[in-house]
């Protein structure tokens, strides 16, 4: 068949298939409208192989295969999972999640909390190695938020209702900063983790010995408990994410380096978005709840100890049964 | 069977057993397009955060929202919506798209994005660069884990006329590849010089049997017959 002729015949279906692209490139085609779609995409696919395979001109087979590219997309386009659904991600899938990579978020947790713990005995034991992690200017600040004297606690002595607001996005916009690098850096075979959760550990850690160790115990202690159980347990399982990256590439199983990375990440990457949810609870509790000093110590001891056993209790019990409320 | 041509196209088989071709975007693009992109965060921050710093502390907490947003979910929030172009990759005519050609989704973009963050690393995305260089697909970090790439947007083609010619038929067969020549020849036509026409057709003469002077009128009229009737 000669192609003029080829072209003439065809030419109003193709017009179609091209309105109805247009459509559904829009989001405006109903249902109704393009029930036909997927029989005039391989009508249109055949047509293309059959115009390549007589030598058409490139004029005709080249419109053919970007019709035949939009038609692909239209019709194989992944349904997103995350949005999708996300009361059953945040009630079952995320916890599941955690508790399948398990491994990863022990020695993420390990890591994290291992250097927390460990540099604040040591700073409260030798008081002067504060000197060798943090500088001496964010010492002096950290002291004059948490003096005891001032009636409001976290970044400034003195705050108002509006202030809260200021910390809020400061919180969301800083942590979730960290967490992101700490998931990020696992790229680089983990370490990049390895050395955010290690240096993370070292700052906090450092800063929560010295405060104790001056007798500002009471006020930091009490300010950070509430928030922390969310705040710590993200960043712990933002390392966690990272570190199942890097693990891919340094053990990739049987599957080639690329294609490994690819399916971690998948898998990483929701975890992460659990991850920041979390942050998004610490900054508000952090904000809002955290700096009140109107609240006796012991109150917000209790409350605090409360948000860890729900968090660990969230982690360890959600999602369990397979009926997940949908 | 011809070699495989020296160029950068990425070919996905589809389902129903079709070729289709993509561009890959290499470096060059890329490094504008991002420029252009962070021009653009820049003014907005810069407009928006004047406003804002008047508002006092409530300003300063929506500020630290905003940078947040600019800083991380500006390319994510275009890709997805805007058809796997942010505003930069629109202007240099790219876009992002999943390795089997389909849009791109939510978690593709969030991976290829916040492991930029790598691609950034040392300092001035030194080893994004040099994934991207090495790579046949000019992928980056981000785009190895993610499964993306970026490739040129399609362009609509603007249709050349044939020149006017009377039908032949040449005595012997063609071959595909030598059909798509004399019709590309004859489509390309008003693009060269007569000078270039003519030096092109005239390699052709001997096999057409025809003086070199005639050859240009004799190719179209081949094109003309394989072409059909208009």
């Amino acid at each position: 068949m000669k192609q003029s002729h080829f072209e003439s015949r065809h030419q109003p279906q193709w017009q179609a298939f091209a309105e109805q692209l247009k459509q559904l490139e829009q989001g405006k085609a109903k249902a109704a409208d393009v029930a036909g779609f997927p029989h005039q995409y391989r009508r249109l696919c055949q047509h293309l192989a059959l115009a390549q395979e007589r030598g058409y001109s490139s004029y005709l087979v080249d419109p053919l295969q970007q019709l035949a590219l939009r038609g692909h997309q239209q019709l194989y386009r992944h349904r997103s999972q995350l949005p999708a659904n996300a009361l059953a991600f945040i009630l079952a899938d995320f916890p599941r999640l955690v508790r399948q990579q398990w491994r990863f978020v022990l020695i993420a947790g390990l890591l994290f909390f291992g250097s927390l713990v460990g540099i604040a005995l040591l700073v409260y034991l030798f008081p002067d190695l504060i000197y060798s992690i943090v500088s001496p200017q964010q010492v002096a600040e950290m002291q004059g938020m948490y003096d005891p004297q001032a009636s409001r606690l976290g970044r400034a002595a003195e705050r108002a209702a509006s202030e809260d607001w200021m910390m809020f996005g400061y919180y969301v916009m800083h942590n979730i900063g960290i967490a992101f690098q700490t998931f990020a850096a696992g790229l680089l075979f983990g370490l990049g983790s390895v050395f955010f959760l290690i240096f993370n550990g070292l700052v906090i850690g450092a800063v929560s010995g010295h405060l104790t160790e001056i007798g500002y115990g009471q006020t930091f202690w009490s300010f950070a408990i509430g928030h922390g159980a969310f705040e710590l347990t993200a960043i712990t399982l933002a390392g966690a994410a990272g570190l199942q990256l890097g693990w891919s590439l340094v053990a990739p199983g049987r599957l080639a380096r690329g294609e490994a990375l690819r399916l971690a990440a998948r898998k990483s990457v929701r975890m992460l978005c659990g991850v920041m949810v979390l942050l998004l609870i610490a900054a508000f509790i952090e904000a809002y709840w955290s700096s009140t000093t109107s609240i006796t110590p012991w109150i917000k001891y209790l409350v605090g100890a409360a948000l860890w056993l729900l968090v660990a209790a969230y982690l360890i019990f959600a999602g369990r049964t397979h009926h997940a409320p949908d | 069977m011809a070699s495989t041509p020296l160029d950068t196209h990425y070919q996905i088989e589809t389902p129903e057993g079709i070729d289709l071709p993509l561009r890959p975007a290499g470096l060059p693009p890329r490094a504008l397009a991002f420029a252009f992109d962070l021009g653009v965060r820049g003014i907005i921050m810069g407009i928006l955060l004047v406003p804002l710093a008047l508002l006092g502390n409530i300003g300063v907490g929506l500020g630290s929202l905003l940078l947040f947003l600019m800083s991380w979910w500006y390319m994510v929030l275009f890709e997805v919506l805007n058809q796997g172009s942010s505003p930069g990759k629109q202007v240099m005519g790219l876009r992002v798209v999943q390795d089997d050609g389909t849009p791109i989704g939510w978690s593709g973009s969030l991976i290829r994005n916040l492991l930029r963050f790598v691609d950034m690393l040392p300092f001035g995305y030194f080893l994004g660069a040099i994934s991207c260089l090495q790579h046949p697909h000019f992928k980056r970090l981000g785009d190895l884990a993610a499964g993306t790439l970026v490739v040129y947007r399609e362009l609509p083609l603007v249709r050349p006329r044939i020149p006017q010619a009377t039908a032949l038929r040449l005595p012997f067969a063609l071959q595909l590849s030598e059909q798509r020549a004399i019709l590309g020849f004859a489509e390309r036509q008003a693009e060269l010089s007569a000078e270039r026409v003519h030096e092109l057709a005239a390699i052709l003469a001997e096999p057409l049997q025809v003086p070199p002077a005639r050859a240009v009128e004799q190719l179209n009229g081949v094109a003309r017959g394989l072409l059909g009737p208009t």
